[in-house]
């Protein structure tokens, strides 16, 4: 892993980027998110933990507008945007997912076309968002693929033709070919073996820093959002049971629970 | 003075074929897809006596809209004289008592299969084209409720996908028939699989188009008058086949949509598409004086 995941936290600002308030959300008699709340800070990296049905991929479909809760609001501190974006329509929750929210799937499926080039599937987002001169496409996949550490001989090849790693790559310069004002990551790298995630985890490090992206990275792998967050939030049936910063909650966790996640994984 | 004084004489409007609860949910679907031009409207599909898939789409329409002064003219990929156009403009005048002809100057209403003809239709005229398969997006969206889905979101991001994919490919894009083309600014529709030379022909054209497709059970039109844009980027204009230097082999003339034959000798020889104004251009070179209206193209460039 590079020297660049050592640093230190960055400074937290106080105006939060986006903030969801209230969430709740219930399928059947499942209670999924149970008034959970979140804020996430321009440039910082917010971690998401939890065992699976924890509610975190939930929470994470709703920041980027492919769900709407039962109750809650949902506010992206940018210009002309609404103060609750779920009072937005499907048109403009597109149109608002195209431009400002990229989102990396666990499942490259989910988020790539499989038997289209890896150039077109970067190229799909700038089209949605309206760029219709074919020259540019090229250049601006040919950035994000380049930024992502794709191979450029490679980006005419179909995501089906690459292995897992490069397969998250084009998701990921898919994800930030528009300069996203928030990064959504679903377990990047599960799946991955150890020296493809560390070197996946490094690219998403280096964008970080060099683009101060901000951040979402939902995982259950304690390492990955040691390495990666600034601040963590630790859900369980639905619920926010802590939250802090990253070197706080790993070094003294409060809840019960996280103690005994931090000590499964110690 | 009473209102029957004051009114035509009623008399049953009942010819044409079909019933006339089929001509009223036709006539409706018509309306409304002259209201929101490009945009399909589904309608019950009626039995008529041809074969779906050999322009059942394009007869209710005919049918529907035919009277007594109507003039018919059906063409088969340019031709009026082919099996399937002669049979169906049979079918329609004997049905309706509308005359028949070959004459696009003399029409009324041109049901034509592929393709559009090259002489300028008027406000007068009526287009009906034979559709086998509405749906644009078809060929990136297999499911036909999510397809509706994205035509309602104006959601054409992976048709713009697709022609950047052929372009990277092929470095150009290689649809030939069924250009897809943005009606109006909002819905993008197949313009029935007639070559790329004709699309451009519907842009702010005249004429009412009507296109239907009787298998897929799809009505859509271009009113008179409305934007067809064919989907392009910015810096790869539209290109029409390359036919603007190509002479009819019958006829002489040059700079209209030819139909390629296959020569013995294995070469290519051409002939104008459009049948009877191949024949118009005949009769001129021979002395004849016919009335060969205005054509869309002039010297193989649109005008």
């Amino acid at each position: 892993m590079s020297a660049l995941m050592k640093e230190a936290p960055r400074l937290v600002r106080t105006q939060p980027l986006m903030e969801l308030s209230g969430l709740s959300k219930t399928y059947g008699n499942v209670r999924a998110l149970d008034d959970v709340s979140a804020r996430v800070y321009p440039g910082e990296v917010l971690g998401i933990v939890g065992e699976s049905g924890s509610g975190k991929s939930t929470l994470l479909r709703m920041m980027n507008l492919e769900e709407s809760p039962d109750a809650g609001r949902y506010r992206l501190d940018l210009p002309e945007l609404p103060e609750d974006l779920f009072t937005l329509d499907r048109f403009e929750r597109r149109m608002l997912r195209a431009r400002r929210i990229g989102i990396v799937y666990q499942n490259p499926h989910l988020g790539l076309l499989m038997k289209h080039s890896s150039s077109g599937n970067v190229a799909e987002r700038l089209l949605v968002a309206g760029e219709r001169r074919f020259a540019v496409l090229r250049e601006k996949a040919q950035v994000a693929l380049e930024a992502s550490e794709f191979p450029i001989p490679r980006m005419d090849a179909p995501p089906i033709e690459l292995s897992g790693g490069m397969q998250q790559r084009v998701q990921l310069a898919k994800a930030i070919a528009l300069e996203p004002a928030v990064l959504l990551l679903d377990e990047p790298t599960t799946g991955l073996d150890v020296s493809v995630q560390a070197l996946v985890l490094d690219t998403l490090k280096r964008l970080q820093q060099e683009r101060r992206i901000t951040m979402v990275l939902v995982s259950h792998d304690l390492g990955v959002i040691r390495t990666m967050a600034d601040r963590v939030m630790v859900m369980r049936h639905g619920r926010v049971v802590e939250e802090g910063l990253a070197d706080q909650v790993f070094q003294d966790p409060q809840h019960a629970y996280t103690q005994q996640l931090v000590h499964a994984k110690l | 003075m009473s209102l029957s004084d004051l009114t035509g004489r009623w008399k049953a409007f009942s010819y044409g074929f079909l019933d006339p609860s089929a001509k009223r949910e036709l006539r409706r679907k018509m309306i409304k897809a002259v209201s929101v031009p490009g945009c399909q409207m589904p309608y019950a599909s009626r039995e008529v006596p041809i074969a779906r898939g050999w322009g059942t789409g394009g007869l209710q329409v005919t049918l529907t809209l035919v009277k007594p002064s109507s003039t018919v003219k059906v063409i088969d990929q340019g031709a009026d004289d082919s099996v399937n156009a002669a049979s169906i403009r049979r079918f329609l005048s004997r049905v309706s008592g509308a005359s028949e002809t070959w004459d696009t100057l003399d029409a009324t209403l041109i049901q034509s299969r592929h393709r559009i003809p090259e002489e300028k239709l008027s406000r007068d005229q009526i287009l009906i084209l034979q559709v086998p398969n509405p749906e644009p997006l078809r060929g990136v969206e297999p499911n036909m409720s999510t397809a509706r889905q994205m035509h309602a979101d104006a959601d054409y991001g992976r048709m713009w996908l697709q022609l950047y994919e052929q372009m990277v490919r092929s470095g150009r894009v290689m649809l030939g028939a069924s250009y897809p083309a943005m009606v109006n600014g909002r819905h993008v529709m197949t313009p029935s699989p007639i070559p790329r030379w004709d699309v451009k022909k519907l842009h702010m054209a005249e004429h009412l188009t009507i296109l239907s497709a009787g298998r897929e059970k799809r009505i859509f039109a271009v009113p008179p008058y409305t934007r067809v844009e064919p989907l392009v980027f910015d810096d790869v204009p539209y290109k029409v086949e390359d036919h603007a230097h190509l002479t009819c082999a019958r006829s002489g003339v040059t700079g209209y949509f030819m139909n390629e034959i296959p020569q013995e000798d294995g070469s290519a020889g051409y002939e104008v598409s459009d049948s009877h104004f191949g024949i118009k251009a005949i009769d001129a070179r021979d002395g004849g004086t016919p009335t060969v209206g205005q054509t869309w193209y002039r010297n193989g460039e649109l005008a």
